[in-house]
């Protein structure tokens, strides 16, 4: 099933709000998780399984370490996907 | 260099009466109970039906984004350290490396272990929280309040049951007396209301099963009593080195005068009925803190509520104080507030700061036939005026494994 970049980046933030606390608006494609948004290892776990539950997608723990920024996770997401 | 003393700065309690001290000591004196029938579905698996919850939930006290990164316990941990921190007057601008925490706990994160272990059964490896182990360590509270505070003296969780949260308090004082730091931040939390522990419990006949009655089941010293209620919260106290809690202006309650420690080698739940490990820790937290057993006033037992060990600790309490127990009142909270395990010495000690503060013994209730094995004297039903001028009070806890500890605190 394709999914849109604006519907996967909508759905990061709404995980990342929830599991770290990161007010949506703030959450943009440039940002990096660890440096902009604090989103510390532990919780990146958290956030790797919520997006797979919620988009049907397999991130291998390989992977997890390249998704440096928000746009990174969305254009795995939407690649892994389609 | 003189003799360095340890005082008590601040208090912080989250409680089956109440969600911080003040609405929980009102209570305490009012002779009100914490116990409530439980709402869960998974109370009708158990023999005992109630049990004393948190009078305010900690999602009332703290942002949702830092609860569910928390074990309940350490949730209870953070919210009382920071009532207590507080009311020491907030000294954020202290040395770090001067600054410790030992909060201990008896059992831990178990809530959070068992629903992992479900998470585990019905997700996978991948259903369970990355956040697991930080959740369930027992060290976890002190751990946390530590990471707040960023505390550099050291970091510490004695465990020892029932008895964990004097223990604390004790390894915070001998901390300050031995130099290791100046200020520390102490007490016990416990959050194990769950099916598991209380099954675990109920499997000993330690709790009581008066589930017609949950507000009456916590009867310590009752000639009906059969056994404890358990209870969940904890509390903190910020002891601080005499001198430079004066120097800064700190708000002085009373000091910490010494403790007494020590393990009865006989049973592992059972409590030796002569209590000879008892009035070994009384007589050596008296010898350790200058007092004589004419020194003190007042005294919060153990006193769970369990047949065989309120009359025990009572025997003890009779051998070791001798003629002057009959001048010491002795109040069992755990009559109101339940039973909170780790948490127990805890609140039991913020009671005794708050006693000698107020000089007011706070009730024990729902002795309807005093047992006639007890022949100290207990404060029923109503507070009891303490006396003016130099007073002291002692605070014993007990846990399973055979740990006593006795806490010795006197007016200032």
């Amino acid at each position: 099933m394709a999914l849109s970049q604006a519907d996967v980046l909508a759905g990061i933030k709404e995980i990342v709000e929830e599991v770290a606390g990161i007010p949506a608006a703030k959450i943009e494609l440039d940002k990096n998780f660890t440096d902009d948004l604090e989103v510390d290892s532990l919780s990146m776990v958290e956030v790797v399984v919520a997006c797979e539950e919620r988009f049907g997608v397999k991130i291998p723990d390989e992977k997890v370490t390249e998704l440096a920024t928000v746009g990174d996770a969305v254009n795995f997401i939407v690649n892994a996907a389609a | 260099m003189s003799e360095r003393r340890v005082v008590v700065t601040g208090l912080g309690a989250t409680t089956p009466l109440g969600a911080d001290v003040d609405t929980t000591w009102k209570a305490l004196l009012a002779g009100q109970s914490g116990v409530r029938l439980l709402t869960e579905d998974w109370r009708e698996l158990l023999p005992v039906h109630f049990a004393a919850r948190v009078a305010t939930e900690p999602a009332d006290q703290m942002e949702r984004v830092e609860m569910r990164r928390l074990d309940r316990s350490e949730q209870f941990a953070l919210v009382a350290s920071r009532e207590a921190w507080k009311d020491a007057g907030s000294p954020d601008d202290i040395d770090k490396e001067r600054l410790g925490v030992v909060i201990a706990s008896g059992i831990g994160g178990v809530i959070t272990l068992l629903d992992q272990f479900v998470n585990l059964n019905e997700k996978g490896a991948r259903g369970v929280s990355p956040h697991t182990v930080p959740m369930l360590m027992p060290n976890g509270p002190a751990a946390n309040v530590g990471l707040e505070l960023k505390a550099k003296a050291g970091v510490h969780t004695p465990v020892s049951a029932c008895a964990s949260g004097a223990e604390a308090i004790g390894y915070a004082y001998e901390m300050i007396k031995n130099n290791r730091a100046d200020i520390i931040v102490t007490g016990g939390v416990e959050a194990a209301i769950h099916q598991l522990p209380m099954a675990g419990f109920a499997a000993m006949k330690a709790l009581s099963t008066r589930n017609d009655a949950p507000q009456r089941a916590s009867r310590p010293y009752d000639l009906d009593r059969d056994g404890f209620v358990l209870g969940e919260g904890g509390g903190v106290l910020i002891l601080e080195e005499y001198e430079s809690a004066k120097a800064r202006g700190a708000k002085i309650y009373c000091e910490v005068a010494g403790q007494g420690l020590t393990s009865d080698g006989y049973h592992i739940a059972a409590p030796d009925p002569d209590g000879e490990g008892v009035q070994r820790a009384i007589k050596f937290a008296l010898h350790a803190s200058g007092l004589s057993t004419k020194d003190i006033v007042h005294l919060n037992a153990h006193a769970t509520s369990t047949p065989a060990g309120d009359v025990a600790e009572a025997n003890a309490l009779r051998k070791a104080l001798g003629a002057d127990a009959d001048h010491v009142a002795v109040s069992a909270t755990k009559s109101m507030t339940g039973h909170l395990l780790g948490g127990a010495g805890a609140i039991e000690s913020v009671f005794i700061v708050k006693a000698l503060q107020e000089r007011l013994a706070p009730p024990t209730i729902n002795i309807e036939n005093l047992d006639p094995a007890v022949t100290i004297d207990v404060v029923r039903d109503t507070p009891r005026q303490l006396p003016a001028g130099d007073i002291a009070a002692l605070n014993d806890s007990f846990g399973f494994g055979g740990h006593n500890v006795v806490l010795a605190f006197k007016s200032l």
